[in-house]
């Protein structure tokens, strides 16, 4: 099988029952991923796929052969920290570390739904596909990644920070 | 997990003649609980088909919009005419789960997850459901979560999909092929009650697919929503939901839909509610009345008894949320 | 309890009795923390300024390596059964077709497990850290359901787990007590910390009889999971008879102490190193898949890696356990409390030592002149319940703050005045001094920032469908350091300074904020510390526990640094303009040290060294016993402001705003200490409205265990959370600092349950406060 991972190609060959992020933490020794519950209740595991974020516990490998996958490893470019890897650190995003990739990922996936207009259900009309990623927007979009921690408001506003285009109100206030 | 087999189908011809394989072929989704189960135990396909490479296309038809059973939860809810005319169900996809996981979920998949019952999960537990005949450690264990409704003594589980209950409420109707040919089952008859047999959850036979589902028109859709009750705010399954249409004309109700969520053991479509509302004052006190009409035949259990008036009220909201008549 | 152990526990809390006294009654100089740590005064340094984690960027690019993520040639992957009866004996044990699978590498019962001796129970010796001292796979006995009693071997996580679904077991059961309110028919005092946890002074229920105004309730909480995200997890080989685990621990020191006894090894044959630790919160200590890792290792010969299940964590990791309190206050017409009666009842194993002591904060909340407060153990089969996130405070603030907040309301004394009006002089159930308890403050400025004064008669306030209430408590937390704090300093001519001492990272900042520490103590950059820890070959045994760490650390590197000035003033010799000062009389500054007085006296490290003709400068020194613990009553304040909404329709609970007003002397990195402020304070939240293991009392089992079930706050739950302190350093402890860790779950449950009662008039006394119980 074959794989696009952080824009490079990779050919792997494994159990069927080897899931997407056991492809990438053991097998292809890719550990910024975590496994936190293996179960999608934490979202510790959250990659993009073809830029969509989904909880890779919960992936079949076998059923992603061919597609191109971004893991916390790849949100970096060459120079150093992406702009909001940055911005978690400025703003203390986390504490102990270990769900932090999954919610840079998940963070990533967001901007991208937001920017499609895919709907949150704090939307006040469901017909409305101008969205505002107002506070509780964001915490309802991020709600999938559990942060046993606490460092919830770092983490907001980290992405409110680094994602001001996206947070600025239609109107102004 | 035991050892499977993997096919990706190419079509639901190719997916149902793949399905024919072994006894114990399942269809799989986006896996999210499929994939989750299989760890428990509590599935143990031999072989897996595919089918998330199946037409994925929502399209209106002389009979509705079709939503073909590959589309994911995501794509669903975002689409311009759902949210347009039937917001009930974009509101209920986007309550239930999280982003990862509805970008993973199909729709055929969310209509066929399972319940959370504790006991059916764990296989020190007896569940009827996972081991027919086996007893039920629910009826008087936790269960919080469970039935209120239409339950039996072998089993107290409840369905826990969001978007099912939006579908019941509007009239969807699920395309079914299989070996044997094709057919549509209105979504309310879809799921079945557990009776003596929990085992059997919906009235599709070994090997069938479901290939769509189809909303049918409905003039007053836009006028509805969905609210989810739940013990946390978000990422948590539904204590009670409802979904509601209704069209109001001159104070009267001239037509409602209305479907509860985390009540019974499939999507709760409230006839009896519906029923006593139609031509009536669309008042706070008829809202109540069709409520009480609907729960009449409620049974508690140790934990869930206030499942009952919590879904009386949060019907008498949503009712006058969508009737301006809330405060 | 047996009556030799009975008597043995009498004699050495007698002897700790008079210890005790006598060290109350010394002289301050004679104390550690007499003479307050210098770093104190200094205005101008790093401490107290928000730097930003040092390993923040390893963390957020993923590249910070835990205890799984260490790979080693030819490693396999466990997989654990757990037995699924609460008490009885195997019966028979049939493991062959798990044997058969492809793949499977070992599989290891009692019958083919190598000889072990019991793990040593945490607080059985200053090293053990195990949660229970049960016999590891020695016999067929099942002690609780959710029990390992297999471990399968493979080289594939997949073949492994499916191993352990092909064992075939049957079991003996005997009559297991599962059930609480049976359990509590037979009860004996609860000990902790060697001492008994019974207070008596005066007749405090006489005087509560006698009061003119009274408060007299129960309250109840269930059992807690930790639930850090990162499972339990090792990697571990053998190398000839030496022991190397990669572990996911707060103790490298007591993990490796604790598994050579299990091994019949010399200590230093075990090395455990933690680098990153993805939460612990108490659970991250010694279980059995640390010690099943390892077995399986030696009797197959490979290197192993071990990573608990969700559900594994919640079936062989305890949590907290379940309590029931009775909180009783009497007052005078005046608010004086007459007495305060704090007892009740928690569930335990026989094979553990933590009565989850919730009268801990009672003892030294408020001035009364009588006190009677109990625990009382009930023993019952179960995991064994262990320490988590302070454990006494957490739950027992809920009772005693919930308490004092339904007795200011009958009597109609605003619940801010009353705690005032109680507040102590000295500690008021020891006689000690407090060190430093500013909680006063910490309420005026809390309520004024918040906006106390808004807050309205319960269920007045209304806004749609949800009904608005204010509540607040007080939280508190012990100053703790325990004995066996070293540390070693490697100064280099080049100025760069290594600390070294086997501390742990879990998230609490420790390396940035002590990094810091060591920079201003030296006069160095930040850039110039090297900080080494979480390795079981460093000094100290530093257990990341109790809020303890910063102490610790501390206390160790102010002896350590004392011992290298004095090496470095040595060597500077006669020529240096230093020459003839003490160790006491300088300071580090700019590169060098200098007369704390006259700055002019000054030389550079570099120059020292260079003079001396050395590259560098190494000293270990060990932190001088804990005494100022029992000279001065020590202790952590918050005060906890939060306004909930309840939904009048639904009865759920959503926090709008939470503040915390903390008093916990100086705050040495205000970015980090406020991530654990708010950290503790959302499991607070979490504690109040959603958490409870539910644990079936027919079978003993915990029925929810995994992350969708067992709900723990989610981003939309969490409001953004204001945190203010009062800065004011506590005179007798390192750094004028206390740890914060635990400090900020302490006060958070009752501040909600008071809100919620603001906004519905409802008291809810029985946790969680779920939506079924406002209806
Ligand atoms: C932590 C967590 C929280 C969740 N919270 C919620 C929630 O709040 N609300 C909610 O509604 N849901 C919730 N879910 C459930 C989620 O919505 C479902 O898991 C998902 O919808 C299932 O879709 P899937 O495509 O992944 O199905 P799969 O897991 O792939 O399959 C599920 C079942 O459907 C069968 N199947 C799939 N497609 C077909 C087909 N075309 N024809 C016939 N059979 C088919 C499979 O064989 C399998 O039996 C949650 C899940 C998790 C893990
Ligand atoms: S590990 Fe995938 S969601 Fe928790
Ligand atoms: S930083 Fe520890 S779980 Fe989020």
């Amino acid at each position: 099988m074959h794989f696009t991972i952080n824009g490079r190609g990779v050919d792997a060959d494994f159990d069927l029952r080897t899931s997407l992020l056991d492809l990438l933490r053991d097998h292809l020794g890719l550990t910024g991923s975590k496994k936190g519950c293996n179960q999608g209740a934490c979202g510790a595991c959250t990659v993009l796929v073809d830029g969509e974020r989904i909880n890779a516990c919960l992936a079949l490998a076998v059923q992603y052969d061919g597609r191109s996958i971004t893991t916390v490893e790849g949100l970096a470019d060459a120079t150093g920290l992406s702009p909001l890897q940055a911005a978690f650190v400025e703003h203390d995003g986390f504490q102990c570390g270990y769900c932090t990739p999954g919610q840079l990922c998940s963070a990533m996936g967001m901007i991208d739904e937001v920017r499609r207009g895919v709907p949150s259900v704090v939307a006040a009309d469901m017909a409305d596909g101008d969205i505002v990623l107002d506070h509780d927007e964001l915490r309802e979009r991020m709600s999938g990644n559990l942060c046993r921690c606490g460092a919830y408001n770092g983490i907001v506003n980290a992405i409110a920070d680094t994602f001001a285009a996206e947070t600025h109100s239609k109107e102004p206030a | 997990m035991t050892p499977f087999a993997y096919d990706r189908a190419g079509s639901s011809a190719d997916a149902i003649r793949l399905a024919q394989a072994t006894a114990a072929t399942h269809y799989l989704g986006g896996g999210t609980n499929l994939v989750d189960l299989m760890r428990e135990g509590v599935a143990t396909p031999d072989r897996l088909v595919d089918v998330t490479g199946l037409s994925a296309a929502i399209e209106p038809t002389p009979d509705g919009l079709r939503i073909d059973a590959a589309v994911r939860n995501t794509a669903l809810a975002s689409d311009p005419r759902v949210r347009r005319d039937y917001p009930l169900l974009a509101r209920a996809i986007v309550a239930g789960a999280s982003a990862q996981i509805r970008n993973m979920a199909t729709v055929g998949g969310n209509l066929l997850q399972r319940t959370r019952c504790a006991y059916f999960y764990d296989d020190a537990a007896a569940c009827n459901k996972r081991v027919p005949g086996a007893g039920c450690d629910a009826v008087d264990g936790f269960n919080r979560i469970h039935a209120i409704l239409g339950a039996s003594p072998a089993c107290v589980a409840t369905h826990p999909s969001d978007m099912a209950v939006a579908m019941a409420a509007l009239n969807a109707v699920v395309t079914i092929d299989g070996p044997d040919g094709s057919r549509d089952v209105p979504l309310t008859d879809f799921h079945r009650l557990p009776g003596g047999t929990p085992e059997i959850e919906t009235v599709l036979a070994r090997g069938e697919l479901i290939t769509a589902v189809t909303l049918p028109p409905l003039g007053f859709g836009a006028r509805s929503t969905y609210r989810k009750v739940r013990d946390r705010a978000s990422y948590a399954f539904a204590l009670v939901s409802v979904a509601a249409a209704v069209d109001v004309q001159g104070g009267t109700v001239a037509d409602v839909r209305l479907a509860l969520g985390g009540v019974a053991h499939k999507p709760w479509r409230a006839f009896a509610a519906e029923a006593a509302l139609r031509g009536q004052p669309a008042t706070a006190a008829s809202f109540r009345a069709a409520a009480e009409a609907e729960l009449a035949d409620a049974v508690p259990l140790r934990d869930n008894g206030f499942k009952i008036e919590l879904a009386k009220r949060t019907i008498v909201a949503v009712l006058e949320e969508l009737t301006g008549e809330a405060a | 309890m047996s009556v030799i152990a009975e008597a043995a526990k009498k004699a050495q809390g007698a002897v700790q009795a008079v210890m005790k006294t006598a060290i109350a009654n010394a002289p301050d100089g004679w104390i550690p923390g007499g003479v307050p740590d210098p770093l104190i005064r200094a205005k101008h340094g790093l401490v107290g300024t928000p730097v930003s984690r040092i390993d923040g960027p390893l963390k957020v690019k993923g590249a910070a390596r835990f205890a799984a993520e260490f790979p080693l040639d030819g490693m396999v992957y466990a997989a654990l059964a757990h037995a699924t009866i609460p008490l009885g004996r195997i019966a028979t044990l049939d493991t062959s077709a798990a044997e058969a699978v492809p793949g499977v590498v070992l599989v290891m019962t009692y019958k083919n497990a190598p000889k072990m001796a019991p793990p040593p129970l945490f607080m059985s010796n200053p090293k053990a850290v195990s949660g229970d001292n049960l016999p590891i796979f020695q016999d067929a006995d099942i002690h609780w359901n959710g029990q390992p009693y297999a471990v399968a071997l493979a080289e594939t996580q997949e073949a492994a787990d499916h191993a352990t679904t092909l064992i075939e077991v049957t079991y003996d059961e005997l009559p297991a007590r599962t059930r609480f309110a049976e359990a509590k028919t037979n009860t004996y005092p609860g000990t902790f910390q060697g001492e008994p946890l019974l207070v008596e002074i005066g007749d405090a229920e006489a005087a509560l009889a006698a009061a003119p105004h009274k408060v007299d309730v129960t309250y109840t909480t269930p059992r807690h999971n930790h639930n850090p995200i990162e499972l339990h997890a090792a990697t571990v080989r053998w190398n000839g008879d030496d022991l190397i685990v990669h572990d996911a621990t707060q103790a490298v020191t007591h993990t490796a102490w604790s598994l050579a006894q299990i091994f019949g090894l010399k200590e230093e044959q075990v090395h455990v190193t933690s680098p990153y630790v993805g939460g612990g919160f108490g659970s991250k200590t010694l279980w059995q898949h640390q010690t099943l890792a390892a077995a399986a290792s030696k009797v197959s010969g490979r290197p192993v890696r071990i990573v608990l299940s969700r559900e594994g964590v919640f079936r062989g990791v305890g949590g907290r356990t379940l309590t029931e309190q009775r909180v009783a206050i009497g007052a005078q017409a005046d608010g004086a409390f007459d007495a305060i009666v704090h007892t009740g009842t928690i569930g335990m194993t026989s094979h553990n030592n933590l009565p989850e002591p919730f009268i801990v904060a009672t003892k030294t909340a408020y001035a009364a002149k009588t006190f009677h407060l109990d625990v009382e153990v009930a023993e019952m089969d179960m995991v064994a319940n262990t320490f988590m996130r302070a454990p006494g405070e957490a739950v027992g603030t809920f009772a005693l703050e919930c308490a004092v907040d339904e007795l200011a309301h009958d009597m109609g004394i605003d619940p801010i005045a009353l705690r005032e009006r109680n507040e102590p002089e000295q500690d008021p159930t020891a006689g000690t001094p407090f060190s430093s308890r500013n909680i006063v403050a910490a309420y005026r400025a809390g309520a004024e920032r918040f906006g106390w004064d808004k807050r309205q008669a319960p269920g007045t306030r209304r806004e749609g469908e949800w009904l608005i209430g204010m509540g607040c408590a007080t939280g508190t937390y012990p100053y703790y350091r325990m004995p066996g704090g070293a540390a070693r300093l490697t100064l280099t001519r080049d100025a760069r300074v290594t600390v070294a001492i086997a501390a742990h990272e879990m998230g609490m900042g420790t390396s940035t904020a002590h990094s810091a520490v060591v920079a201003d103590r030296f006069g160095l950059p930040l850039d110039a510390v090297t900080f080494d820890y979480a390795d079981s070959k460093l000094p100290g045994v530093v257990l990341a526990g109790g809020s303890q760490q910063t102490a610790s650390i501390g206390a160790a590197v102010i002896a350590a640094h004392r011992a290298l000035v004095t090496e470095l003033l040595k060597l500077a010799g006669n020529d240096s303009p230093l020459a003839g000062l003490k160790a006491d009389e300088v300071a580090g500054y700019d590169g060098g040290l200098c007369k704390l007085d006259e700055p002019g006296r000054y030389e550079s490290y570099a120059s020292i060294l260079g003079r001396a003709n050395r590259d560098e400068v190494t000293v270990e020194a060990e932190a001088p016993p804990p005494l100022e613990t029992q000279h001065w009553s020590m202790h952590s304040y918050s005060a906890i402001f939060v306004e909930a909404a309840v939904n009048a329709i639904t009865g759920e609970t959503r926090i709008r705003r939470v503040l915390g007003s903390f008093d916990c002397g100086t705050i040495l990195n205000p970015k980090t200490a406020s991530s654990q402020f708010r950290g503790g304070m959302i499991m607070g939240l979490g504690m109040a409205l959603m958490e409870e293991a539910q644990f079936d009392e027919r079978s003993g089992r915990i029925v929810n265990p995994s992350l969708a079930e067992y709900h723990v706050p989610v981003h939309m739950d969490v409001p953004a959370i204001d945190i203010i302190w009062t800065d004011i350093p506590d005179p007798h402890a390192p750094m004028g600092a206390h740890g914060v860790g635990e400090i900020g779950i302490t006060g958070v449950a009752a501040a909600i349950a008071n809100a919620v009662f603001n906004a519905t008039g409802k008291r809810v006394r029985d946790l969680p406060i779920t939506l079924d119980k406002l209806l």
